[in-house]
């Protein structure tokens, strides 16, 4: 497998959706239009939590231009149901809850109705002029209300805890080892409790879609979205239909990271759809973006870190909350799941708790969880180094997992690179470079598993010998070039004679999200087998031109050889094979499924170089090293643009990213402008060193790569912050006030 | 309400359109002239996807009016490559993989062509300036002022 030799693998070849997304001609989740189309608008509880008591809609349904007005009355009751473990889960009745609020609205953005009208401008006045008696009830908006005795509960039917109702919707256990007798055996214990705050996914491009319904009873949803068989289960769930009667075409997305894998106007774009016999668009607005869709959640984490003198640790205990906004499904077990991976504890706990709060129901974002709980792991492991005057790098590696090495989740460790990231970090010339006045340096490692799901694909072969890749995953980041570039790997022909495409549910075998870092590792997987397909036909074809046996031809890059009995034949290239397919059987097709059980987890080392304004507090990234195993990059261009990105969005999430919230639970800054995430003047360079350990799992030794990047930065910029200032920061972000007040306090 | 008629210049080209006096440029671009290569982020001028140059001037299209458009010329995305040939700035973006999703490319070309004319060898931090108001959520940006460096030195003229 590492052996292997490629020719395309590994090569920085032009996007082939490239020249659309640079013109503009590419169409995404709001681009599409359909004659006679109406505008859906929504409108949006005002409270963080109450009673709906009243909705009067003549108002709005009397102006000019609306079609329909929708409440919650309009929408079937579908029953509170957790589909999944402790670990991870789905539950369609929050889901249909989150859609359309019924007799309560849990946050300030939840939906309580919905105006389908001639214009958006009429769409949303009409929403404006909808009447909405409340009985406005407390609103528990952080974790310490939400678990106080006397707290209001959210859900009392649907979470009790030691016979009580609860807001703890879930609590998740990893134990090994003697805990308590292993701490006494430590030289240097380091224990402290940090907070992060609640932060957005912030792509650019809003939640959009599009919806026809026929009055077959069919609906078609075109809409921007990480995977549409996902939209079309998750809308036939929440509408109680057949998904049968559901097609879901996947426009171009603008970004997700996790943001898009649910559903928030499709539903209600399909009730209007039907209600008005006409297509709908919705288009969330920025504001409903950070009020009503996807954050990730707020959270508290304790560790307590034990070691010996001369490094080793020896025990580990982490206590992991969560926020999950108003329903269950924080990503508290993903948490907990990464807490401890990346080094031996002989002796651990770790406790993960899943709390609802009056807030926006968390979405995935990107390696959810991950970065919160390594956070704060990797902080005191910062802490340890100090107090043990040991190179962090160094202490870092003489705890590393390898190959062999258990997870506190269960799984056995197969071939890992978080010993060659590490040992790259130190190599760097940034970690020995000097630094100036005012400059801190910080380091940390970050894991995060990856996801294998299902997957299919169909190749086909043209017959001017070009070929055709169909999948089923939207192209968030460059997808279509790794595929195009494994189908011209195994066929042997060149990149750009490969046309990628990306299927509805009507035109691709069923496959799940784009998410958790598995499109290149498991579609691509199965990408590679239809491709080895294609080649075992093209053999079959040669064998037949040639009257001999298909073992009697080798296909090497693009051509066929004769050997045995077809040894004299000159060599027969896949232009020459292509126009005789119709003569020789017809078309070569094939396809492949996949359901790997495992991905093979990736893991990186960080480098954060950041200076701080004494009198200000205003920090600035002045260098940042990222060092990743990918396994084998497919196309290293992509693979350096998730290093990047993921760096960038970790920075944003240590430095100046969090939700605002007033005293009532009002979203103080659902904008960009007060929502602040890195622009281009905030951010230097971000250099990229890719580790290849290859991935056993994978033909070419692939590994996902999306995700981890998110996982180190938090705490390498703290780390670094650390180092500058002489202050360990508890607490996210290290905004500029937040610094400058820590700094005075110590008189650094 | 009588819709306001609007004569303007979009892309070079003569052209008209009839719009509501509340109406922004980014709107009716989209949903009037069907110009849907010029994107929506935020509607506040915060996040620059709506980009396009004004009698010359880089603007968010969100924050002008579409009447205040008579009279006047407009550029969007879909003017920025001439004939069959991509624009060096479209064609470094693609060489530098400068995008993922690309939601944010159209305005941050439109915002890049801008920032060349007036300054065809910016360095560094100029160009991280410049383009502060685009902001992109995939990239970190690292790729993106690589081709913007690249597409200036082609424009001046140096080998790439």
């Amino acid at each position: 497998m590492s052996k292997r030799k490629f020719k395309y693998v590994g090569t920085r070849p032009i996007r082939p959706d490239g020249v659309e997304k640079v013109t503009g001609r590419a169409n995404y989740g709001a681009d599409i239009m359909l004659p006679g189309m109406l505008h859906g608008a929504i409108a949006r509880s005002e409270h963080a939590h109450a009673r709906i008591v009243r909705i009067d809609t003549s108002a709005a349904e009397a102006m000019d231009g609306v079609r329909a007005v929708l409440t919650g009355a309009d929408f079937p009751d579908i029953p509170n149901q957790w589909m999944g473990d402790d670990e991870g889960g789905i539950d369609f009745g929050a889901i249909a809850q989150n859609c359309m609020a019924r007799d309560r609205v849990l946050y300030h953005g939840h939906a309580l109705a919905a105006v389908a009208a001639t214009t958006t401008a009429i769409a949303q006045e009409a929403c404006r002029r909808i009447e909405v008696e409340y009985e406005v009830l407390p609103a528990v908006m952080d974790l310490d209300t939400a678990l106080s005795p006397d707290a209001t509960i959210l859900h009392p039917e649907a979470h009790v805890r030691d016979g009580q109702p609860s807001n703890i919707a879930t609590k998740i256990v990893y134990e090994g080892g003697e805990l308590d007798d292993a701490f006494t055996q430590a030289d240097v214990i380091v224990e402290r409790e940090f907070k992060t705050p609640m932060v957005h996914q912030g792509y650019i491009e809003p939640h959009g879609c599009t919806v026809r319904f026929n009055e077959d009873g069919k609906y078609t949803i075109w809409c921007s979205t990480q995977g549409a068989f996902g939209v079309q289960m998750f809308a036939a769930m929440v509408l109680g239909l057949d998904p049968n009667l559901i097609k879901c075409v996947p426009t171009e997305i603008g970004g997700g990271f996790g943001g898009k894998t649910t559903i928030y106007l499709e539903p209600v774009a399909m009730l209007l759809a039907r209600h008005t016999g006409r297509p709908v668009r919705m288009v969330m607005t920025r504001e409903e973006v950070f009020r009503a869709s996807g954050p990730t959640s707020g959270g508290q984490v304790r560790v307590k870190i034990g070691a010996k003198r001369d490094g080793t640790f020896v025990a580990g205990d982490c206590e992991i909350t969560l926020e999950a906004g108003a329903f269950r499904g924080s990503p508290a077990g993903a948490a907990a799941m990464t807490a401890l991976s990346s080094y031996r504890f002989p002796s651990y706990r770790i406790q993960s708790y899943d709390v609802v709060v009056n807030k926006p129901k968390v979405a995935a974002y990107r390696a959810p969880g991950a970065p919160i709980s390594n956070f704060a792991v990797e902080s005191c492991i910062d802490e340890l180094s100090r107090e043990l005057e040991i190179d962090p790098i160094e202490l870092r590696l003489q705890n590393a997992v390898e190959e062999g090495d258990r997870a506190p989740y269960g799984p056995v460790f197969k071939q890992i690179g978080l010993r060659e990231t590490l040992e790259q970090a130190r190599a760097h010339p940034h970690y020995s470079a000097p630094l100036g006045e005012n400059q801190g340096r910080g380091i940390a490692c970050g894991f995060w598993f990856n996801a294998g799901l299902q997957s299919s694909a169909i190749v086909s072969v043209n017959a001017d010998g070009s070929a055709i890749v169909r999948t089923g995953n939207p192209d968030i980041g460059g997808s279509r070039a790794s595929m195009a570039i494994m189908v011209a790997e195994e066929i042997g022909i060149p990149v750009e004679r490969v046309r990628p495409m990306v299927g509805d549910t009507e035109s691709v075998g069923y496959t799940d999200l784009t998410g958790g870092s598995r499109v290149t590792f498991a579609t691509g997987m199965a990408v590679i087998e239809a491709s080895q397909k294609v080649v075992l036909q093209l053999r079959e074809r040669a064998a037949i031109i040639w009257g001999v046996e298909v073992d009697d031809v080798r296909w090497e890059d693009g051509v066929a050889y004769g050997l045995n009995a077809a040894a004299d034949q000159d060599p027969m290239p896949l232009h020459v094979v292509a126009p005789q397919l119709r003569t020789t059987g017809g078309p070569v097709v094939a396809s492949a499924q996949v359901s790997p059980p495992a991905a093979g987890p990736g893991f990186a080392t960080h480098i954060c170089d950041i200076e701080v304004d004494p009198e200000t507090g205003r920090s600035q990234v002045v260098r940042y090293t990222t060092v990743q195993d990918a396994g084998k990059a497919v196309h290293p261009s992509y693979v350096e643009g998730q290093m990047q990105g993921g760096a960038a969005q970790g920075i944003g999430w240590a430095l100046n990213e969090e939700y605002v919230w007033d005293e009532d639970g009002k979203v103080e800054n659902p904008g960009f402008l007060d929502y602040r995430m890195p622009v281009a003047s905030d951010l230097p360079m971000i250099d990229t060193v890719i580790v290849e350990v290859p991935n056993p799992i994978h033909p070419y030794g692939v590994r996902g790569v999306g995700e981890t990047p998110i996982v180190p930065p938090l705490a390498t910029v703290a780390n670094a912050m650390r180092s500058a200032t002489g202050v360990r920061f508890e607490q996210l972000p290290m905004s500029p006030p937040r610094v400058l007040a820590a700094t005075d306090e110590t008189g650094s | 309400m009588g819709k306001l008629h609007i004569e303007t210049q979009i892309n070079g080209e003569p052209a008209e359109f009839l719009c509501e006096g509340h109406q922004s440029l980014l709107e009716v671009l989209r949903d009037g002239v069907g110009l849907l290569g010029t994107k929506e982020g935020c509607t506040t001028g915060d996040c620059g996807a709506c980009s396009v140059m004004l009698d010359g001037r880089l603007v968010p299209s969100c924050l002008v009016l579409a009447a205040e458009t008579e009279g006047r010329t407009v550029e969007t995305i879909e003017g920025v490559a001439t004939g069959d040939q991509l624009h060096p700035i479209q064609q470094k973006f693609l060489e530098h993989a400068a995008l993922q999703c690309g939601i944010c490319t159209p305005g941050l070309i439109v915002a890049t062509r801008a920032l060349l004319e007036k300054n065809p060898n910016p360095t560094e931090t100029e160009a991280r300036y410049f383009l502060a108001g685009n902001l992109c959520r995939c990239t970190g940006y690292d790729k993106i002022i690589r081709a913007v460096l690249d597409a200036a030195a082609e424009m001046r003229g140096e080998a790439g």
